[in-house]
């Protein structure tokens, strides 16, 4: 019996010195019949957007918000109204005049998004909605260092990039309680 | 005691509740006539008069019938049961489709009506130019193609998936007038069928400090979510079948992940990207939506679980009773965080309870189909459903939900719906007259989809 397990704590040891988890140890009982290809690490770069808040995932590139003024005119203004004022079919972005406890409260990216990171992250992979995906890294910064200038949380000579970009700190980043962690204490 | 003549039985000896309600095993008697219930649809109102019908002999006995078909479809007399799509003016492709569940029964949604939520339209994506790459904080990156997944060895499971803004229009100050579906029907039921998760991420090995996946959609959105690593190695899959058939290219053909019980969202369709990593990526709609506002100012975020709901399909909006008589109350009920283990309904506003029966069998994180009989004395009414789950937890009342979570979170509506019977038998929502907030205009927030 404490032969057994004692064996199992040696096993435990060796599974954390070559990186496994033990946690998870037990699902490696359920392995398929491994037919997944082996994969570049360009290629998974080249498809790999996500963004972090730490800024992992940012690309290289620049943008300023006096170019991002001149795309955000001709690319979103439809949508979103000017000065990110928002329309009947895109999202508000700015401009929040009510708090977030007010009866009609206004959640823009200047009062509610925690993350500048995000405002990236979202702009490359889903804008415009009429033509995703085709902005380039620099537009996406500009674009981004525009609408946080909207936001006036930087002004308007400013410039995003990957080093600036996760440096910004969000009015609301602490307005946000992780239910799942709390539940998880409890579980 | 007085005898219901239509069924020859005396049904106030079976009452377990005020104003009618009666006992559920009453459905084991034989012989119980229901009333009629219409729904007041355009199709209705031109039903044919019995003389104009030839029962004797009709048209589709004296002729062929129709050849064999490949892919059958509903009779052309069905064809108001359909979805009800809301979609955003400048991009038609962001919107949601609603589920006619008043116009469905059993637990089961069709493929062809299982509610849509879509943020940039439905890719048409052919399965040969479409991979799964499984990547980040792994000891191998893999990829794989859809003909490799389909040779996984496969579970299946019936669950429901519901839209985190489901029955939003809750929220309103008014209560919506739209049918029950139409704006609780950002919820269907499948039976999903694909390979776990557990056995994919066994194949890649997770390094020690995995603690979430980013799960991403080859759609125009390219959406993406932040799911924990425990809910995937629990109890997640990758779909490939619904119903038996491969997964409709609306609701993610070729490849879905399926988070049995958690909000709609994070059951990405058309996935095409999982990256392992030790933290969320804080994605827009992880932040800025799918996270509820409270009355502090500060926002509920990562509530995943659906808590448990129920919903009277029939009667329900739109529908009529014609006559006092004998009905079945019917509807849905469930819960993300396990089984429904009991659903009262109130024929009285809330003041007595009677126990509906559950239809087996009861499943898990599935649609848990309800059915009570209830004799109508034809005098005004309001029916409540509510759905009590195997933690315990009880569907709360809408003022006892507004009052804990305001009315901006958007997200997560899951109280009691009231439906209000009047003398003629017209069925309309109402919220309980102590919820009567000011009626001066509001914005109404369900058509708010972007």
């Amino acid at each position: 019996m404490i032969k057994k397990k004692m064996k199992r704590q040696i096993l435990i040891s060796i599974l954390i010195a070559i990186g496994i988890n033990p946690d998870y140890a037990t699902s490696f009982q359920d392995h398929g019949p491994g037919l997944g290809s082996g994969v570049s690490s360009e290629e998974i770069a080249a498809w790999d957007t996500s963004v972090f808040p730490d800024g992992e995932g940012l690309p290289r590139g620049e943008g300023s918000v006096k170019n991002g003024e001149v795309l955000y005119k001709s690319k979103c203004i439809t949508c979103h109204g000017e000065n990110g004022l928002g329309t009947t079919t895109g999202a508000q972005l700015a401009g929040a005049q009510l708090d977030l406890t007010s009866e009609y409260p206004e959640q823009t990216i200047g009062s509610y998004w925690p993350y500048a990171t995000t405002v990236f992250d979202v702009i490359r992979r889903s804008m415009p909605m009429t033509a995703p995906g085709s902005l380039s890294d620099n537009e996406v910064y500009a674009l981004t260092a525009y609408l946080l200038f909207l936001n006036n949380i930087i002004d308007e000579y400013g410039v995003m990039n990957a080093s600036k970009l996760p440096k910004v700190k969000m009015p609301n980043e602490d307005g946000f309680i992780n239910i799942y962690k709390i539940e998880e204490t409890f579980r | 005691m007085k005898k219901d003549r239509a069924n020859g039985l005396s049904l106030k000896e079976h009452e377990v509740a005020g104003n009618g309600l009666l006992d559920r095993r009453l459905f084991l008697l034989r012989g119980l006539q229901f009333g009629v219930i219409a729904n007041i649809t355009p199709t209705n109102s031109l039903a044919t008069t019995a003389t104009d019908i030839d029962l004797i002999g009709p048209t589709w006995m004296h002729e062929p019938g129709e050849p064999f078909s490949t892919y059958g479809e509903p009779s052309e007399h069905e064809d108001d049961v359909v979805r009800f799509p809301v979609q955003n003016e400048m991009v038609p492709g962001n919107g949601v489709s609603w589920t006619p569940l008043h116009l469905l029964e059993g637990t089961i949604t069709p493929n062809g009506l299982h509610y849509e939520r879509h943020h940039n339209g439905v890719p048409q994506i052919n399965p040969k130019n479409h991979r799964l790459l499984i990547h980040g904080l792994v000891k191998k990156d893999l990829i794989f193609s859809i003909d490799d997944l389909l040779r996984y060895p496969m579970e299946s499971k019936i669950c429901f998936i519901e839209c985190g803004g489901n029955s939003n229009a809750g929220w309103n100050k008014q209560p919506s007038q739209s049918q029950a579906g139409y704006f609780n029907g950002l919820a269907s039921c499948s039976e999903w069928t694909g390979v776990p998760l557990s056995v994919l991420l066994a194949e890649v090995g997770l390094r020690k400090k995995s603690k979430w996946l980013v799960a991403e959609g080859a759609d125009a959105f390219a959406m993406q979510m932040s799911i924990p690593i425990d809910k995937a190695l629990d109890d997640a899959f990758l779909a490939l079948y619904q119903n038996g058939e491969r997964i409709r290219p609306e609701n993610g053909y070729p490849l879905r992940l399926i988070v049995p019980g958690w909000e709609g969202v994070l059951n990405v369709k058309w996935l095409r990207r999982l990256k392992v990593t030790n933290r969320p990526v804080m994605a827009r709609n992880e932040t800025s939506r799918y996270t509820e506002l409270q009355p502090s100012g500060k926002s509920r975020m990562f509530t995943f679980p659906i808590e448990a709901k129920s919903l009277i399909t029939s009667p329900s909006a739109h529908m009529v009773l014609k006559g006092p008589s004998l009905y079945q109350i019917t509807g849905l009920a469930w819960s993300g965080r396990g089984k429904i283990s009991k659903v009262e309904i109130s024929a009285d506003g809330g003041e007595t309870w009677g126990e509906a029966a559950l239809q087996e069998p009861i499943l898990d994180r599935s649609f848990t189909r309800f059915r009570l009989p209830w004799n109508w004395n034809g005098k005004p009414a309001v029916l409540k459903s509510r759905a009590i789950d195997e933690t315990g937890y009880v569907q709360p009342e809408r003022t006892e939900l507004v009052k804990k979570r305001g009315r901006h979170g958007f997200f997560h509506y899951n109280a009691i719906t009231n439906w209000h019977i009047d003398s003629d038998g017209f069925v309309s929502h109402v919220y309980d007259k102590k919820e009567n907030e000011t009626t001066d205009s509001d914005i109404n927030i369900d058509s708010d989809w972007d």
